[in-house]
């Protein structure tokens, strides 16, 4: 390395986690880097990333690369060397040099140090963890870091993982299941506790959540201390304590976490339950080494949440660049506000009252899954429990945390009475009411930046790192930043709108086309777009949608569509086009057969293959030769190539399977039939199978539909298979066939009139909430089921197949003529 | 140095309004699109992304987006608005007669 300026200070950081980063980020803002020359050492070989969101990375809501708050890019551009993937492993307090374990950088010298090493998970002694060579059995994981998540995505994946435990029913342990239910595993929770998340709350808060877990369809073993995991090869299972044995193919260990300290105390510094830190975040031991996050003790405490460690970070930055000196951390008043398996938890001071004066109110409704519990002492909040709820949690927090007096009339605190009173508007909350609990934003913070000129939501959240932890708090943040700018807020362009090129939510745009009656796309970006100005971006969704609004009378505009859409296939990196032939529930028979061969034969098709739509896939058809294939096939479009209803598999059923009981081919048949080619915000994949064994994979369907014995059929919605893994929610189970295609049609007209564009329904049936569908499609609570099933039947009447449409003449000129005129085509390889 | 010749690629109704069609000419591939204004615009017929065909793009009064992974080139200069390498544009008119004529060298 080049000299070192005599003026800058060298500052070191052993730990690139949330603690250390942030550390450098606060240390940055207050003095830039002329001052500091800043090195970062951390194990973990990336960027700096939310740990928190690991959860949502394992439940597949969040992507991998989404996860990032500085990549190593963002080490580059502020001058801060990044040495990732490197450990430090001693401490030289007299030479001021810290060790690695990476021989091209053995030494790293500072002049003021910052431990920030975080914790490691728990690992409670069990017998047959590790294999001879002292690595874990394939199957088990701890869940700490990018790598151990990935890990376990990778496992869940794989097809012998079906059942998973997961040690410990505590906030990560609830997390890991949810997480890797969404891969289709079945899930255990192991828990030595007598509660569920006994760190945090009471036990009767506990049994309510625990039925809200259950209902999630996860096992909850309680007072279970697993002693000895099984399998030698890769896990099979585990052993509890009183014998029991669970089979499972992976082992989740979320049974704590602890401090890691033995750098610290291989070099000589305080140790007890982790490294000793006074208010000034200074070690006790040396006065230019510090130490900050979960690593530390102060004041007798060691926190396991991210919001105490940020706070300690802004102390730190203040006191080592000298911004405020006499900066000093007193401690955090844990008031935690979670969602837990999708389930929001807050837990603030006693669980429960401690003297005989406490007054303790409690509410609880298992069924819905609500426990509310409050511990008052002298007219002041002193505890409170909240579960399945959040409606009292911003106000129970600011009692909590203040002090304040509290309403005479106690219920108030728990109910919203009929006069409103209970909850505090927004412009009521005071100042210094922390709305982020992850990046510890005030109420004062958001509306100060909006009085400094963010006019977006977005901004605001930018610039104050509100909302960007966990991102429970983004309804709060929303709602101040709105009342701030008091109505001058900009939106953040399309966020909500249906397409970038209108300014409309799904609702209003669908309001405002019926209300000026829009039948075309070009009427629409007439009356409706910013200067009437088309936008190529918005003209398919808007085809889609008017489409479905509209039916016969669509005024149907050919440039308005995508080119999938108007010559009725599937474009290719060649500019060829694939072609899927109609095959109702995967049936076919030999002369279709017979007639494919021709077609492939005759228009030289360069690959023939099986989809996984059960249907047969012609590849590297010639523009030219479209009409053609379709004329020779005689057969209906297979619509493989539109944001629309696909397939529906199915496999044999009951006419021939030895398990059938029900006729699945008969009903896959009858609802390709009639829903066939409709036009959705995204694609509908369907199957029906015959039983539960599952044959079709209805499970993992949009809409999937199983037989049942005794002649009913399940229905399911939100399934998926593709780049996202869930299975779908039972929506409900019907006495026959026939209601279980009108469930079916009921279900596509809502999700075509509610979804947003591109949106599947593995999103769209958790956004809207099963429960909620349930409602509408089934018990008819909002009196639209007889609407829905009229607007699918004129949908289902106006359908016309559109390779007999446009075989027998071209909609428009040269609508089949070649884009790449010198190209010989196909260019795709030979088979 | 060639001067520029202008070349008649017959009528303009063989587009249909707010697509695009590929003309071979002169060795080249030129997409001609026409705007629902009735104006006409003219780019090389290739995406210099991965090879897509721009005529088959779906367009506004401002650009084109490739059928293949989307990205956008201005119709009057052939500029990439989602940062790949331009695509050469060419002038392009409807004569008296509501021929195209496109103008190359
Ligand atoms: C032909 C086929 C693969 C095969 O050889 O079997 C296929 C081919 C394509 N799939 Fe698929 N998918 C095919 C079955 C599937 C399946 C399995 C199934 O349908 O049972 C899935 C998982 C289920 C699902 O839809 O989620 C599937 C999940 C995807 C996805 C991921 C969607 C998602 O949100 O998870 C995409 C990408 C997208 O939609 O944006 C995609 C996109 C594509 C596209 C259309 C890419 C494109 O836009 O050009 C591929 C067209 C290739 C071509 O040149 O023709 N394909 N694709 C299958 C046609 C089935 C059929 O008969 O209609
Ligand atoms: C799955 C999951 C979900 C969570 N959810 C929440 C939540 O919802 N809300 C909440 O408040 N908190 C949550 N947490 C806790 C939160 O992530 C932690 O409080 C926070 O990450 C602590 O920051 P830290 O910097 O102290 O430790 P870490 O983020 O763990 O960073 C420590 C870093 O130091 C590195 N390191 C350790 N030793 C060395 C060494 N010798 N040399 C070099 N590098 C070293 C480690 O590799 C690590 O990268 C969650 C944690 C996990 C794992
Ligand atoms: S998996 Fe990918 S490559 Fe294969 S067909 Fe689907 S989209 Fe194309
Ligand atoms: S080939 Fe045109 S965008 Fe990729």
């Amino acid at each position: 390395m080049s000299e070192i300026s005599a003026t800058r200070r060298r500052l070191v950081v052993i730990g690139n986690g949330m603690a250390g980063a942030r550390t450098v980020e606060e240390v940055l803002e207050r003095s830039g880097p002329e001052r500091f020359e800043v090195t970062m050492i951390g194990s973990e070989p990336y960027g700096n990333y939310n740990r928190i969101l690991l959860s949502h990375l394992l439940a597949g809501e969040e992507a991998d690369g989404d996860i990032y708050l500085n990549p190593t890019e963002w080490y580059e551009s502020h001058g801060v060397r990044l040495l990732s993937g490197v450990t430090a492993t001693r401490i030289d307090r007299y030479a001021k040099l810290v060790n690695t374990d990476d021989p091209t950088t053995p030494t790293v010298r500072y002049d003021q140090l910052v431990i920030a090493t975080g914790s490691t998970s728990f690992l409670p002694t069990m017998e047959g963890m590790y294999t001879d060579d002292g690595a874990f059995v394939a199957g088990v994981f701890p869940f700490r870091t990018l790598d151990d998540t990935r890990g376990m995505i990778a496992y869940a994946r794989h097809d012998h993982s079906t059942r998973a435990v997961v040690i410990g029913g505590g906030l990560l342990g609830l997390e890991a299941a949810r997480g890797l239910q969404s891969h289709g595993l079945s899930v255990d929770v192991v828990h030595a506790g007598t509660h569920l998340m006994s760190a945090q709350i009471g036990p009767d808060a506990g049994a309510v959540l625990q039925r809200s877990v259950d209902r999630l369809g996860i096992g909850v073993h309680l007072r279970a201390r697993t002693t000895a995991l099984l399998g030698s090869e890769r896990i099979t299972g585990i052993r509890l304590q009183d014998g029991t044995e669970l089979p499972c193919d992976m082992v989740v260990i979320a049974a704590g976490i602890r401090p890691n300290v033995e750098l610290a105390s291989r070099s000589g510094f305080t140790v007890e339950r982790a490294i000793v830190v006074d208010d000034a975040m200074r070690t006790l031991d040396d006065d230019d080494v510090y130490a900050v996050g979960e690593c530390v003790q102060h004041r007798g405490e060691v926190y396991g949440l991210v919001a105490p460690v940020w706070e300690q970070a802004v102390v730190l930055a203040d006191v080592l660049t000298g911004a405020d000196p006499t900066a000093a951390y007193h401690g955090s008043r844990t008031s935690t506000k979670l969602k837990v398996a999708g389930v929001p938890v807050a837990a603030m001071g006693l669980q429960a009252p401690e003297r005989d004066t406490d007054e303790h109110l409690v509410f609880a409704e298992p069924r819905r899954g609500i426990y509310r519990s409050l511990v008052i002492r002298d007219d002041k909040l002193v505890g409170a429990t909240v579960v399945g709820d959040e409606s009292k949690v911003a106000f129970l927090t600011q009692a909590y945390d203040r002090g304040m007096p509290l309403p005479e009339e106690r219920l108030r605190m728990m109910f919203d009475l009929a006069d409103g009173g209970g909850d505090v508007a927004v412009e009521d909350l005071p100042d210094d009411l922390q709305v982020c609990n992850c990046n510890g934003v005030d109420k004062g913070a958001l509306v100060h930046a909006v009085q400094d000129g963010c006019t977006t939501v977005q901004s605001v959240m930018d610039r104050t790192r509100a909302g960007k932890g966990c991102g429970s708090c983004k309804v709060q943040v929303c709602a101040i930043v709105e009342w701030a700018a008091g109505g001058a807020l900009t939106v953040d362009p399309s966020a909500n709108w249906y397409v970038p090129g209108i300014p409309l939510d799904k609702p209003a745009l669908m309001a405002a086309i019926r209300a000026q009656h829009l039948t075309s796309v070009s009427a629409v970006f007439a009356a409706l777009a910013p200067a009437g100005a088309e936008d190529a971006r918005s003209k398919m969704a808007l085809a889609s949608l008017l489409k479905m609004m509209w039916d016969d009378e669509y005024v149907d505009e050919r440039d308005a569509r995508f080119i999938n859409d108007r010559v009725h296939a599937n474009i290719q990196r060649d500019g060829t086009f694939s072609v899927v032939p109609q095959m109702r529930g995967g049936v076919t028979t030999p002369d279709q057969l017979r007639r494919i061969a021709d077609v492939a034969e005759k228009f030289d098709a360069k690959l023939v293959k099986l989809t996984g739509g059960q249907r047969i896939d012609l590849l590297g058809i010639r523009k030219e030769d479209l009409p053609q294939v379709w004329a020779d096939l005689g057969m209906p479009s297979g619509y493989a190539y539109g944001k629309s209803f696909r397939t529906v598999k199915t496999c044999v059923g009951q006419d021939f399977c030895r398990f059938g009981v029900g006729d699945s081919t008969q009903l896959g048949i009858d609802i390709e039939t009639r829903y066939q080619g409709l036009e959705s915000p995204a694609k509908l994949k369907l199957a029906v199978s015959g039983c539960p064994r599952n044959c079709a994979e209805s499970y993992v369907k949009d809409i999937g539909v199983v037989a049942i014995e005794g002649g009913r059929w399940e229905v399911y919605v939100g399934g998926a298979a593709g780049a996202h893994i869930r299975k779908g929610d039972l929506l409900c189970t019907v006495d026959n066939p026939e209601t279980a295609v009108t469930i079916v049609g009921r279900f596509i007209q809502y999700y075509r009139e509610n979804a947003n564009w591109l949106e599947r329904t593995y999103s769209f049936v958790p956004r809207v909430g099963l429960e909620r569908l349930q409602a509408i499609l089934v018990d008819d609570s909002d009196g639209i089921a007889a609407d829905l099933d009229e607007a699918v039947a004129r949908s289902v009447a106006a359908y016309q197949d559109p390779w007999q449409q446009d075989a027998a003449a071209p909609a428009t000129s040269g609508q089949f003529r070649t884009s790449l005129p010198l190209e010989v085509l196909p260019k795709v390889p030979v088979r | 140095m060639t001067a520029a010749t202008t070349v008649n690629l017959g009528p303009v109704d063989q587009i249909p309004l707010a697509e695009g069609r590929a003309f071979a000419v002169d060795g080249r591939q030129i997409a001609v699109f026409r705007l629902r204004d009735g104006t006409v615009r003219a780019l090389d017929a290739v995406c210099p992304h991965r090879g897509g065909p721009l005529a088959d793009g779906q367009l506004d009064a401002e650009v084109v987006l490739c059928p293949l992974h989307m990205n956008a080139y201005r119709l009057a200069d052939g500029c990439s608005t989602t940062g790949q390498p331009p695509v050469a544009a060419y002038q392009v008119t409807v004569d008296d007669h509501g021929d195209l004529r496109v103008q190359i060298g």
